[in-house]
């Protein structure tokens, strides 16, 4: 593997210089400055661009190959998008500029929340939130706040399924709501009945995926959403999965009161290592005066952002407006793309997704055989017993075949789950070779079991001791 | 078909035999068909490469873009190393998930983990995260870093960044936090106000310095005073100062956080920035978000690996204290280039430059009728009231290409300078303003 940044470093040694400074010096009193340097690496331009091109090397991105985590959409990431987002009109002008010079700004993120409603049917945006997570934990503070403005107090719990993302409990909790978590029925979808039993007046609200994290459009979606009405909650859509069903079905219309999308996953902006993503929130028109400040919104006179005189928002969720130029890649997606486009995208994700069901249903079993949406989860439960071979273990093995492996042991209620994504963006070669590896390891794990069992083999490194890493955490350089 | 989708009519035929599919549409088939859209989404047609980019450039040049920033408050300009600009826009880096499969993504993971020990070596502390949405959010994460069961009770002055103090109380108010506000004296923590404020209900004391007006705060008196009573001291600070002035640790903070966009990030329009997280290593399990480790492979070579995951929302659920999932690693990657591309000579004299400018500028702007707002040491920002109304000031500065200070009320404003300002632009501001103000 690679030195370290600091192993590089030689004392002395220079990377960029700035300009002289031509201005008389300052003396801080002695109590403020700094005594020490800090042990930032000394390193030349040259030695810096090798470390890095050498780290870039043992990074595996949707440019390197298939990536079908499922529930994460790695779509592949349009590099006209990083264009228009490194453009200087965009990327170099201050978020506290005055209004009438950042008119283009302003024009663009009002479009792209306009978008986004036609998109999931709701009525207005706001696209402060930086991430899936933080959109989960905008959108039920609106819940909250719209509970309280009713003078409804007694409403302190939220019902998340027991197959949702772990984010959806984390934010209720966040959002000082006590979690009720409902069983799924065999289909992946809400247990109609388990709901019954759980909806009384101290709901506040319900968090669905829509399709569900196995990949399934609920049928009961619209007895669900009316259900929880009746007992006077609200719907929450976590737009996780809204890849399967652009153009062709909307949260809005299936009931749900507030949405998050991760234009990070449907609008093709790229994951960058973990970050950063975006996280807009939809919401219908009865819970506008609460988003948060720092919402565009238009005036009979123009542009204005919410801020702390709109009393009645839920405040603040970050500083400025969001992730600005993460918005612009994907305003700039859905330009390209257009009304039949995106519907082209879905048909095709769900198009593939079904293509590689289908080639690996008979060697793997797939918790729900029928029409899948975008994304399908297999089960290993069964060649674990009989080999000893787990999902991880599979997982590793297909490293070796320059593919990313499908998300592991998600969801919860599906045993040594393989949760496959394939996205619109791959091609029909791709999925066959895929198809093709996930046989030849099945067979695998009956003959020779020690092979996968020691894979990866051709990584930069072999696998990696998870367990030492937490018992003995070692979380910087040691100098 | 467009889309980036490559399947081409004859394999989607082919695809959909396979799957004993009549069309695209038939794969919906399931769906209640009252919830079928009967039309075609109201958007605009797609668009060729050449006229999406048309569009985008039109809109991009309806925004001013200025050749000279004198505006901080939280966000600043400076010089982007094009080493930092072009390897930090690899593919490999720019495409990759989060590196969950660590076989896969030794290099990004180590690239966290060298972020974690620049910002470490920078603020003093023993730990860091691998970086959560920004400043403001950092600060509202780190409540829930000090509060105890017993002591619910925040300290907070209102010279820390507006922003910071509106999203700590939105994050506050169904936590069962308590914010307490901390008067100012001078545009500094009143230190008598605090020793009153700080009981046995107090769980941590925040602060920004150099504070929101720029200026030096009393840190190890604040410290003093705030592990007196066993309570936890937050130092919100703007990393690139550190370079130059004292560590967070080495002034008595338990926790640094703070907004890292001054690492080499453009200003953006708000975002995506960089929220960074470190603390003394007592606290290391109430870090929120990913933490990047160093392990050993099967055979025994130096690896990495994201840690410490029991903390976080895909194992704790409900009982973990953050949502927090995604967070901005490829920022993350910008300011350890960023820090690496200047070394810390660099650093300092960016820190340095910044540092002696803004007192440049002050001088200048008490010669023709300024006067300084508050009295007390300060670092690259001041807050000046000026003899003039300052939209005119503000006017003024436009017509020279140069954007203003940010103007705090009808004759008070907020300046930064940074190191891209040269003495002579801030030479000729100074003629000119001197003419209008005559």
């Amino acid at each position: 593997m690679s030195k370290l940044l600091f192993e590089r470093s030689v004392v002395g040694r220079r990377g960029i210089l700035i300009d002289p400074i031509d201005v008389p010096e300052v003396k801080l009193d002695e109590q403020y400055v700094r005594q020490s340097k800090p042990r930032l690496p000394e390193i030349g331009e040259v030695d810096l661009v090798r470390h890095y091109m050498e780290l870039s090397k043992y990074t595996f991105g949707v440019d390197n190959g298939f990536y079908p985590l499922g529930s994460c959409t790695m779509k592949y990431n349009p590099k006209l998008n990083e264009a228009t987002a490194s453009l200087e009109g965009f990327a170099n002008i201050h978020p506290s500029q005055s209004l009438e010079t950042v008119q283009g700004a302003l024009t663009l993120m009002d479009d792209l929340s306009h978008s986004l409603c036609e998109i999931t049917g709701m009525d207005a945006f706001t696209l402060q939130p930086a991430a899936g997570a933080h959109g989960e934990f905008t959108g039920l503070l609106l819940i909250h706040a719209y509970h309280k403005a009713n003078n409804d107090t007694k409403r302190t719990k939220v019902i998340v399924p027991d197959s949702s993302h772990g984010t959806n409990p984390a934010s209720a909790a966040m959002a000082g709501y006590q979690v009720i978590s409902v069983p799924s029925n065999a289909q992946g979808g809400v247990d109609v009945d388990a709901l019954k039993l759980v909806l009384n007046d101290e709901i506040a609200g319900l968090m669905l995926t829509n399709p569900n994290t196995l990949g399934l459009f609920d049928p009961n979606i619209e007895l669900i959403t009316s259900m929880v009405h009746e007992v006077g909650g609200l719907l929450y859509y976590d737009g996780a999965n809204l890849n399967a069903i652009m153009g062709t079905a909307r949260p809005g219309d299936m009931g749900f009161d507030v949405v998050h999308l991760n234009l990070h996953k449907t609008f093709s902006t790229p994951h960058g290592g973990g970050g950063p993503g975006s996280g807009p929130v939809g919401v219908k028109a009865f819970l506008k005066p609460f988003l948060p400040q720092g919402s565009l919104v238009k005036e009979t006179y123009g542009y204005r952002f919410l801020d702390e005189r709109d009393q009645s928002s839920i405040g603040r969720m970050r500083s400025y407006y969001g992730n600005f130029l993460v918005n612009v890649r994907a305003y700039t997606y859905i330009q390209s793309l257009g009304r039949d486009g995106l519907k082209a995208a879905s048909q095709n994700a769900v198009l593939n997704a079904n293509y590689l069901m289908e080639g690996l249903k008979d060697t793997y079993p797939v918790t729900y055989p029928g029409t899948c949406m975008h994304e399908f989860v297999i089960s290993l439960e069964k060649l674990k017993k009989e080999t000893g071979i787990s999902a991880k273990d599979i997982s590793k093995a297909l490293l070796d075949y320059g593919m990313h492996p499908p998300t592991m042991y998600f969801p919860l209620i599906v045993h040594e789950a393989l949760m496959i994504e394939p996205t619109e963006t791959e091609s029909k070669e791709t999925l066959d070779f895929f198809i093709e590896t996930m046989k030849k390891l099945h067979d695998l794990a009956y003959s020779k079991p020690e092979v996968i069992l020691n894979a990866p083999y051709s990584t930069p490194v072999k696998r990696v001791d998870d367990v030492q890493a937490a018992r003995n955490p070692i979380l910087k350089y040691m100098f | 078909m467009a889309g980036y989708i490559l399947n081409t009519d004859q394999e989607r035929t082919v695809m959909l035999e396979q799957i004993k599919r009549a069309s695209l549409d038939d794969l919906y088939a399931e769906l209640p068909s009252d919830l079928k859209l009967k039309q075609d989404l109201n958007l605009s047609a797609g668009q060729s490469e050449f006229a999406v980019m048309a569009k985008l450039k039109a809109l991009s040049s309806q925004n001013k873009v200025y050749s000279t920033i004198l505006r901080g408050a939280g966000v600043e300009h400076h010089h982007v190393p094009a080493v930092v600009k072009q390897l930090s826009n690899r593919e490999e880096f720019v495409s990759a998930y989060t590196p969950y499969q660590s076989e896969l993504s030794q290099g990004v993971l180590q690239s966290i983990f060298e972020y974690q020990t620049q910002m470490c070596e920078l603020t003093g502390m023993d730990v860091c995260n691998a970086s959560v949405y920004d400043g403001a959010t950092a600060a509202a994460e780190a409540m829930q870093m000090v509060v105890e069961r017993n002591r619910r009770v925040i300290l907070m002055p209102e010279n820390m960044h507006p922003h910071v103090l509106q999203t700590m109380r939105t994050y506050a108010q169904w936590a069962n936090i308590q914010l307490v506000d901390l008067k100012t004296i001078d545009g500094r923590i009143d230190l008598n106000d605090l020793q009153a404020k700080c009981d046995a209900n107090t769980a941590g004391v925040f602060i920004q310095h150099p504070n929101y007006f720029g200026l030096l705060e009393d840190v190890q008196e604040i410290s003093r005073i705030t592990h007196g009573i066993q309570a936890k001291l937050v130092q919100y600070t703007n990393p690139l100062t550190c370079a130059y002035l004292k560590s967070p640790r080495a002034l008595g903070a338990d926790i640094a956080i703070g907004e890292a966009q001054s690492l080499g990030i453009p200003m953006s329009f708000g975002g995506p920035y960089l929220g960074f997280m470190a603390a003394s290593a007592d606290l290391v399990r109430r870090l929120p978000g990913r933490i990047a480790g160093q392990t050993v492979d099967l055979d025994g070579k130096r690896a990495f690996t994201l840690t410490l995951q029991a903390r976080e929302q895909h194992i704790r659920r409900e009982k973990a204290s953050s949502s927090i999932c995604s967070n901005q690693a490829l920022m993350a990657l910008v300011a350890s280039m960023y820090c690496a591309s200047m070394g810390p000579q660099g650093l300092k004299e960016v820190a340095d430059a910044g540092l002696r400018k803004a007192h440049y500028l002050l001088q200048e702007l008490e010669k023709i009728g300024f006067k300084r707002k508050y009295e007390g040491p300060f670092f690259n920002e001041f807050v000046v009231v000026s003899p003039i109304e300052h939209s005119i000031i503000e006017r003024v500065c436009d017509e020279m290409d140069i954007l203003a200070g940010l103007g705090l009320s009808s004759h008070e404003s907020l300046w930064c300078v940074t190191e891209t300002t040269s003495k002579a632009t801030l030479d000729q501001l100074i003629a000119r303003l001197k003419e209008v103000i005559q």
